[in-house]
């Protein structure tokens, strides 16, 4: 209880006030300080060195059949990352969302090989169970109150689980006759050209969209959002349905490339990369601030670091290790540069 | 004092017609018998008070008194346990925040309830952002941009710069903001919960003279505020909560401050003694 002579605080405070700045426009911020001053900057700097060190240094790394190599690599992980990259926004993150990539194309073979169906209706089914999947991720998550790193974590166990029981552990040979299959997966470039229409997508969603306006409003200020008038349960529903239903997709795209569906991958190095893709781009995990564009070149830092080591002929025991020392050198490097640049300009502002 | 009791049941006054527009009976909002407890803690316990056309009513109240329970129930934002809420003479129920704003009921949170990762014209428009594409409700940045820019020019809020991130703003200038989103557009109601906290003298000022002009035109509001300055300056009447009920109901122009602090500190005695006479009863 406070005291009752606390109550009258007659006048306005005694002190000095600082003296706000003049009414008016403020000059138009220079292009230069506008391209570093983006998030991406420093991871983007960080993909250009690496892409030079390995083509200067290996012979290998530079050619057409690498690039395919290449980008076949990056581009689940570019996908998934988006899906990551709108979630740690949100204030959440979807642990199962590589199981979805590897469990997916199952539902999508069973649908095609064993009911018969037809390519595009076996799809449409798998992905709206893959966005079922990821409602039921988001309603446990929010209207539980549980953290979604807890109830991710089940349900990618349990999808696991379906996997191996399903397909009694084996593995299937998924054959996509036609145009399907090249659509899909079996021309070189599909792959890469499917995850790139999906990070644009992804992009419009979370950065031009009024959804990605409330995804950003939910992770950054949750109650004060709501109090604004924002759906908040809702947006986030919404945002592990996005990121199952792309992961899914992509996953079947991928299965189709190589025509192979193992269920002894379950899916979680993808699913870790993905979102060391979103946090190296400079997605913060804590919600509120998340970049697609940096989640994208994120996964292409971890592609050329991946192939660049291999074409070196890197150790297979050091490979994880340096990779590791990598990536943590990445999300350092971006912190810090992105610390620096934030003090910088407050101290031009104020 | 001249400032009368309010009894029990039943807080309704005539109206008064002290706002510009005051010229029916009907005050614009009404709530009666409004109560609601979180848990173990109740935090009102059947709240009366109208608002006039016109008017600019203050709250005024100990810490956890209820006041921002209260305005979060007229809002839409809780739901309150029991009692009615009537706009305009009509009975409402507001399910969200967003069906309150159309009914014309905008609020200035004591949280601020801003996105500091989030530029100001973004939070200028929170919740009720520009659109186009139909469905796909792309954002309508540019317009955004301009009306937040043409907005805080017309009430004289200077910001630095309007992509500048609020995280990046003081206190004060924080609080222009949320409350220069709250009036952007016409509104029946206005509900200003602490409009002034973490305010210099300056910016305080420029609120005020703000809250005053839109007064002045008539605007019927609810403040709340612990200053009882500011609260003379800016009110019209003055309602005081005291443990989840409103415990009196005066006119500004028929008391003081000096009555209304020696209200609240005989208020707060009882309170005391009452106390320890329950402490004393509890040894017993
Ligand atoms: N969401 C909530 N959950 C639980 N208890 C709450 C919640 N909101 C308010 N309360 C409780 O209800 C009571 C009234 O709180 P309220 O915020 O309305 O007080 P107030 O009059 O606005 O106080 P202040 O002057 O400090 O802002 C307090 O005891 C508070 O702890
Ligand atoms: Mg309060």
């Amino acid at each position: 209880m406070a005291e009752p002579a606390t109550l009258v605080t007659g006048g306005p405070p005694a002190g000095p006030e600082p003296v706000p700045p003049p009414a008016g426009r403020a000059p138009r911020r220079l292009p230069i300080r506008r391209i570093v001053e983006r998030r991406e900057a420093a991871i983007f700097v960080v993909a250009v060195g690496l892409f030079l060190y390995f083509a200067l240094s290996t012979t290998a790394f530079v050619g057409y059949n690498n690039f395919v190599t290449l980008t076949q690599f990056l581009a689940p992980i570019a996908v998934i990352g988006a899906g990551e990259a709108v979630l740690l926004t949100a204030g959440e993150v979807d642990l199962s969302a590589g199981t979805a990539f590897i469990f997916f194309p199952f539902v999508f073979y069973y649908l095609t090989t064993n009911e018969g169906l037809p390519v595009a209706a076996a799809i449409i089914i798998a992905l709206v169970t893959a966005a079922l999947f990821g409602m039921l991720n988001g309603m446990l998550t929010t209207l539980l109150e549980l953290p979604s790193f807890v109830t991710t974590l089940g349900s990618l166990f349990a999808l696991d689980g379906i996997m191996e029981i399903t397909s009694n552990g084996t593995q299937f040979n998924l054959v996509i006759p036609g145009a399907g299959g090249s659509i899909l997966g079996l021309y070189s470039w599909s792959e890469v050209l499917w995850a790139l229409g999906l990070v644009v997508v992804v992009y419009l969603i979370l950065h031009r969209s009024r959804f990605g306006i409330h995804v950003v409003a939910s992770g950054g200020n949750l109650v004060g959002a709501a109090e604004a008038g924002v759906k908040t349960t809702r947006v986030k529903i919404w945002a592990f349905v996005l990121c199952s239903t792309i992961s899914a997709l992509i996953g079947i795209v991928d299965a189709s490339r190589l025509s192979l569906l193992d269920p002894g991958n379950d899916g979680t190095t993808e699913m870790f990369y993905a979102i060391a893709a979103a946090v190296i781009g400079g997605t913060a995990l804590t919600g509120g601030r998340g970049t697609i564009v940096g989640a994208a070149i994120g996964s292409v830092v971890l592609g050329i670091l991946y192939d660049g080591m291999y074409i070196k002929g890197v150790n297979a025991y050091w490979f994880q290790f340096i990779l590791g020392a990598a990536i943590l050198a990445a999300m350092v490097l971006n912190v810090q540069l992105r610390r620096a640049a934030v003090r910088h300009w407050r101290s031009l502002r104020r | 004092m001249s400032a009368h009791e309010v009894p029990a049941e039943g807080a309704t006054q005539p109206g008064d017609g002290s706002g510009p527009s005051g010229n029916g009976t009907e005050p614009i909002l009404r709530v009666e018998g409004i109560s609601k407890r979180f848990g173990a803690v109740v935090a009102l316990r059947g709240v009366d008070l109208q608002l006039n056309a016109g008017e600019v009513l203050g709250l005024v109240g100990d810490n956890g008194a209820g006041k921002s329970t209260l305005v979060k129930i007229i809002c839409g934002f809780h739901q309150p346990d029991s009692g009615r809420i009537f706009l305009e003479g009509r009975q409402v129920h507001f399910r969200s925040v967003e069906d309150a704003r159309h009914h014309g009921i905008d609020t200035v949170y004591q949280d601020l309830a801003l996105v500091p990762q989030l530029p100001i014209y973004y939070n200028l428009f929170l919740g009720r952002e520009l659109t186009f594409g139909g469905p796909l409700r792309l954002l309508s940045q540019h317009r955004m941009r301009r009306l937040s820019e043409r907005y805080l020019d017309d009430i004289q809020v200077s910001i630095p710069d309007i992509n500048a991130e609020v995280e990046t703003l003081s206190g004060g200038q924080r609080q222009a903001v949320a409350v220069a989103r709250a009036t952007r557009s016409q509104v029946k109601v206005l509900l200003l919960d602490e409009p002034l906290a973490a305010m210099g003298a300056k910016e305080s000022s420029l609120i005020i003279d703000l809250i005053k002009g839109l007064a002045a035109r008539g605007q019927a509001m609810i403040v709340i505020d612990h200053n009882y300055t500011h609260m003379f300056e800016l009110c019209d009447r003055l309602n005081i909560i005291e443990q989840g009920v409103v415990s009196l109901d005066t006119k500004v122009a028929d008391t003081s401050i000096e009555e209304l602090t020696s209200y609240m500190v005989s208020q707060y005695r009882k309170q005391v003694t009452t106390g320890r006479e329950e402490l004393s009863e509890a040894g017993r």
